[in-house]
């Protein structure tokens, strides 16, 4: 990483000047050349604008067969690969069934509803006092009233029951999410080579959607909460890896010279001195694994999971938008619940512990014999006042039908001008963005991309985005491709333009921050579903809402990698700068940002996949992109559809990704920062 | 049985256990599931509207009378077919035949999956405008009222003028809704909701303000019950009128006619039949009329009580109909 007011700065500077001149020219020429074709070879070269269909390669079935392949046929020899995937799920279904036990279900004799119940599921007494007891051993008070709060929420909403089916499943998926994330990354750190072969599985994880992918799942896996938390697992495993290798690279070299110093064995390099010396970013991909496994909440709710999200889903087909909102946010309560309390526990295990020198077993685990006794007592007393096991329902709130009349008043009283809000910027700005961008000749978008790509990050980053263009149109994807980028272009501009500066102004002031962080958390939670559909009752169905729900999902990264990167900042830098008599705006400007542009750009590289991932909900309000042909593929239960569409929105992604990327290593270099 | 697992022997328990069996079956004892038929829970789709809700409940309901063992599992529509191929789900109560037609259809091709039979209810489809709306466009219901200018421009918006904004399903319903306004030449705009749900949040929001809005709407759902308006009245569907351009009003054209009334149909895994005979029966038998739901749905979304509740009246006030169902 860079030397801020390093003197290669300075003698580069004019080096670089020239070099500045000389880059436009090329790109003026390309741009021009692009226009040229653009406007006038229509006529001569049909096929640059409309890709032929007769050289359409039929990928969707080819992917449905082999996929049917795999299914019905496909066997190493003793046993078959379903068998194998089933033999997964079954080992999967371990822990969640213990864990649905123990929270929900009760522990049972039998199946089904001639079940016998043995032992009932814990009070909700004891879950809330266990939280608590937790809480405070690994944070204090604090965080032991925090985590309490969260819980007595879920309660007293009477979301309890739902909540602790999906707490199940999350307490299965998270952890190991977080396990494989961090051995990926840590493998991948290690040997570069794992890093090239993960790093293209690791963009489809995350930019396909999971409606393309949950067909297959289904079949594989089998229908229920095991296969949700497998789909889980793959969207949520991939941002722990890229933050893990991240900041395992970013360990400052003397920690490492000091480990092979006094003599580290590789695996105690790894375990004590490089994953602690990472720890602050590394949670952040903890916290990354936790809330997106949330965010899934929603569709595994879909195949069986249950839960939270299956009461999101029904409130809002009847429009109590009250019920979805009181439900939405069970998620988000349960979200800053874990994610405070995981925190807190990778600072405290991280730690050097304090030897106690206390003997017996009482002084030496205290907590654990207050937990046990807790969850005794309150089972056996639960027995006797039905109060203390299950919540009761006298005392439960709801907001009932507040929301719906809110919503409603807006709707009266401002419709009119939310509508002319609404037409000014589609009229203006989407509409002739899409038109645009649907006018383009493909073959001259994918020869740009690869001039693009060619300048950048030289040949193989041009037949790389050449190559992906290529791939969406010869799929026969391109004018829906086209209307994808339009929505998630304008969305993720629109996401920086706001997040940005909110990430810049939160970063320093501690006190902020920690608002900022409760609202980031809550959108990044809230199932987006719960704010679509009022915003449907005020700006119809269409794009305009669409956007809305996407730039409200990809804000969060943007403010979040921003504040992450600055608040990094070696505090001794500023107070060199200080010194030095810098100003406070160009303490932001030369230090804080320019030190920070590695965290800001993988949040940009974050804001777009967030934008892009949030593709197959806007297709639930009527937009006509890729989104929307994964989820028509996915109520047909067409594989080979689905995962085209699914593989060309993870084209998009990954060519905006590496473009921005190079982009990025290119800018540093021009500027002296590397 | 139970009272076998007291025992620790292994040899003596599945002695005992033996020589159960054979004395209840011997006794020719009532036990609740007969002898032959599996143990395991028979697993019941739940989907996320109120009406299908209440299907499945009555039926899972009336199958536990019968001594099965139930279990309720939530899942998609649509996704759910993979887990009734496989056999990790066994009944889903209501396949919608105009929107889940294609989805069934596939599953059943593969042999993996039946089809159970009518539930008896009819899914009625068309186009829907509140009753306020008659004022600007007296000719309504009759569809001719749409192709007039004045009527078609006080169903417009911004985006749409002059032609008035028709609110259809989603794409994934079909409905040939495109095709219809083409074919009886109405000087509509189809806007395609994404999902029902952004349907219906149209419709609420429209009708606060008693704003202008034609929509799709769909029955059994509580919407009619909620919301006065009147179904539009297009010419009476017929098969030749979508498969034949010369039937019907326009010679030239096909779908220049409402839409078909469609069963809901009963769909569920293939092995059914063998595992649980009696209640493969019994599943065929449910039927259920569409006033009859109609009722229960209005009583739990718009009267607020709880799908439990709802089914367990019922069941109170029809033994004699789903005893029937279930009889040997």
């Amino acid at each position: 990483m860079a030397t801020p007011g390093s003197p290669a700065l300075e003698t580069n500077a004019a080096h670089d000047a020239a070099k500045a001149l000389r880059l436009p020219i090329a790109w003026l020429v390309a741009l021009a050349a692009f226009i040229a074709f653009w406007l006038y070879a229509e006529p001569v070269a049909r096929a640059a604008f409309d890709y032929p269909k007769a050289y359409t390669v039929p990928l969707a079935k080819w992917i449905s067969s082999a996929m049917k392949w795999l299914i019905d046929d496909a066997s190493f020899g003793l046993f078959s690969f379903t068998d194998l995937t089933r033999f997964v799920s079954a080992v999967l279904d371990v822990p969640y069934r213990l864990a649905s036990s123990l929270l929900s279900t009760g522990f049972l004799e039998g199946s089904g509803s001639s079940a016998i119940q043995i032992v009932p599921p814990l009070p909700w007494v004891a879950v809330i006092g266990l939280v608590m007891l937790l809480g405070h051993w690994l944070g204090g008070m604090r965080l032991g009233l925090l985590a309490g709060g969260c819980f007595l929420f879920l309660a007293v909403f009477g979301q309890w029951t739902s909540a602790m089916i999906t707490l199940a499943s999350i307490l299965v998926a998270a952890p190991l999410g977080v396990v494989f994330g961090l051995l990926f990354g840590i493998a991948a750190w290690r040997w570069r080579w794992i890093e090239r072969l993960i790093t293209p599985p690791l963009d489809l994880m995350q930019t396909i959607p999971v409606f393309a992918y949950l067909v297959p799942v289904l079949f594989l896996f089998g229908f229920g909460p095991t296969a949700a938390v497998i789909a889980t697992l793959i969207f949520a495993t991939p941002p722990m890896t890229r933050i893990a290798i991240l900041a395992l690279r970013a360990v400052p070299g003397e920690i490492i010279d000091l480990g092979h110093m006094v003599g580290c064995t590789d695996r105690q390099m790894t375990w004590r001195v490089m994953v602690p010396a990472a720890r602050e970013s590394l949670m952040v991909g903890m916290n990354q694994v936790i809330m997106l496994s949330l965010n899934m909440v929603i569709i595994a709710s879909m195949i069986g999971a249950g839960g939270l999200g299956f009461d999101v889903l029904a409130a809002l087909r009847r429009l109590d938008f009250g019920a979805g909102l009181e439900a939405g946010f069970a998620i988000v309560a349960l979200a800053i619940a874990m994610d405070r309390l995981s925190q807190a526990a990778a600072e405290k295990l991280s730690a050097p512990a304090s030897d106690p020198a206390t003997s017996g077993l009482f002084a030496r685990h205290p907590y654990l014999i207050a937990a046990l006794a807790l969850a005794i007592m309150t089972t056996l007393l639960g027995y006797v006042v039905p109060g203390i096991h299950t919540y009761p329902e006298a005392w439960q709130l709801s907001t009932g039908t507040f929301w719906s009349e809110v919503v409603a008043w807006i709707n009266i009283n401002f419709f009119d001008t939310l509508e002319a809000i609404k037409n000014a910027m589609l009229l203006n700005v989407l509409i002739p963005f899409k038109r645009f961008l649907g006018d383009l000749p493909w073959f001259g978008v994918a020869a740009l991309l690869s001039f693009a790509g060619c300048r950048l990050g030289g040949l193989r980053l041009a037949a790389l985005a050449s190559g992906l263009a290529l791939f969406i149109a010869a799929t026969g994807q391109w004018e829906k491709a086209m209307i994808t980028v339009y929505l998630c272009g304008i969305s993720a501009v629109l996401a920086a333009l706001i997040g940005l500066p909110i990430g810049i102004f939160a970063a320093t002031r501690d006190r902020v921050w920690s608002w900022v962080q409760v609202a980031i958390d809550t959108l990044q939670t809230l199932p987006s579903f719960v704010y679509l559909m009022p915003a449907v009752m005020l700006f119809r169905v269409g794009d305009f809402t669409a956007m809305i729900a996407v730039v409200a999902f990809a804000v969060a990264p943007a403010i979040r990698y921003t504040a992450l990167g600055i608040r990094k900042v070696d505090p001794r830098l500023i107070e060199a700068g200080r010194a030095m008599g810098c100003t406070e705006w160009q303490i932001l400007t030369r230090i804080r940002l320019k030190l920070a542009l590695p965290e800001i750009l993988l949040g940009l590289n974050q804001t777009i996949m967030f934008a892009l991932s949030m593709l197959v909900i806007t297709a639930l309000v009527g937009t006509r992109d890729l989104g929307q042909e994964v989820y028509i593929a996915l109520t047909k239960a067409d594989t080979g559809r689905g995962l085209v569409a699914g593989l060309s929105i993870a084209a998009i992604a990954i060519i905006a990704d590496r473009l921005i990327s190079a982009g990025a290593i290119h800018a540093r270099r021009r500027l002296g920062l590397e | 049985m139970h009272s076998a697992n007291i025992f620790t022997g292994r040899s003596f328990r599945r002695w005992t256990a033996a020589l159960v069996m054979s004395g209840a079956s011997c006794l020719g004892l009532s036990a609740p599931a007969p002898a032959q038929e599996s143990t395991d829970p028979i697993k019941l789709t739940l989907h996320d509207w109120t009406g299908q809700l209440i299907t499945t409940e009555i039926m899972g309901e009336v199958l536990k009378k019968a001594g099965y063992s139930i279990e309720y599992v939530q899942a998609d529509y649509l996704a759910q077919f993979a887990g009734l191929e496989t056999g990790d789900l066994h009944v889903a109560m209501e396949m919608w035949e105009t929107t889940g037609r294609e989805a069934m259809d596939a599953a059943t091709a593969t042999g993996k999956v039946e089809n159970f039979g009518p539930t008896g209810m009819k899914a009625k489809e068309e186009w829907w405008y509140p009753s306020y709306m008659t004022e600007k466009c007296p000719g309504l219901p009759n569809w001719e009222a749409l192709k007039e200018e004045a009527c078609a421009e006080a169903f417009s918006t911004a985006e749409t003028a002059p032609k008035g904004r028709y609110l259809g399903g989603p794409v994934t319903w079909g409905g040939f809704d495109d095709e219809r306004v083409e074919a009886l030449d109405l000087p509509f705009e189809v806007i395609h909701a994404g999902t029902d749900a952004a349907l219906f949040a149209e419709l609420e929001s429209a009708y606060q303000r008693q704003a202008p809005i034609m929509l799709w709407i769909y029955a059994p759902h509580w919407a009619p019950a909620k919301y006065e308006g009147q179904w539009v009245e297009f010419p009476e569907y017929s098969a030749e009128c979508y498969n034949d351009p010369a039937a019907g009003i326009n010679p030239d054209a096909a779908y220049d006619c409402g839409k078909p009334f469609g069963e809901i149909w009963k769909v569920g895994w293939a092995g059914v039949k063998d595992k649980w005979p009696g209640a493969y029966d019994a599943i065929k038998a449910f039927t259920i009329d569409n006033d009859e739901m109609g009722k229960m749905i209005t009583e739990v979304d718009l009267n607020g009580k709880t799908v439990s509740a709802v089914v367990a009246d019922w069941m109170g006030a029809n033994e004699a109909r789903w005893s029937g169902w279930i009889k040997k």
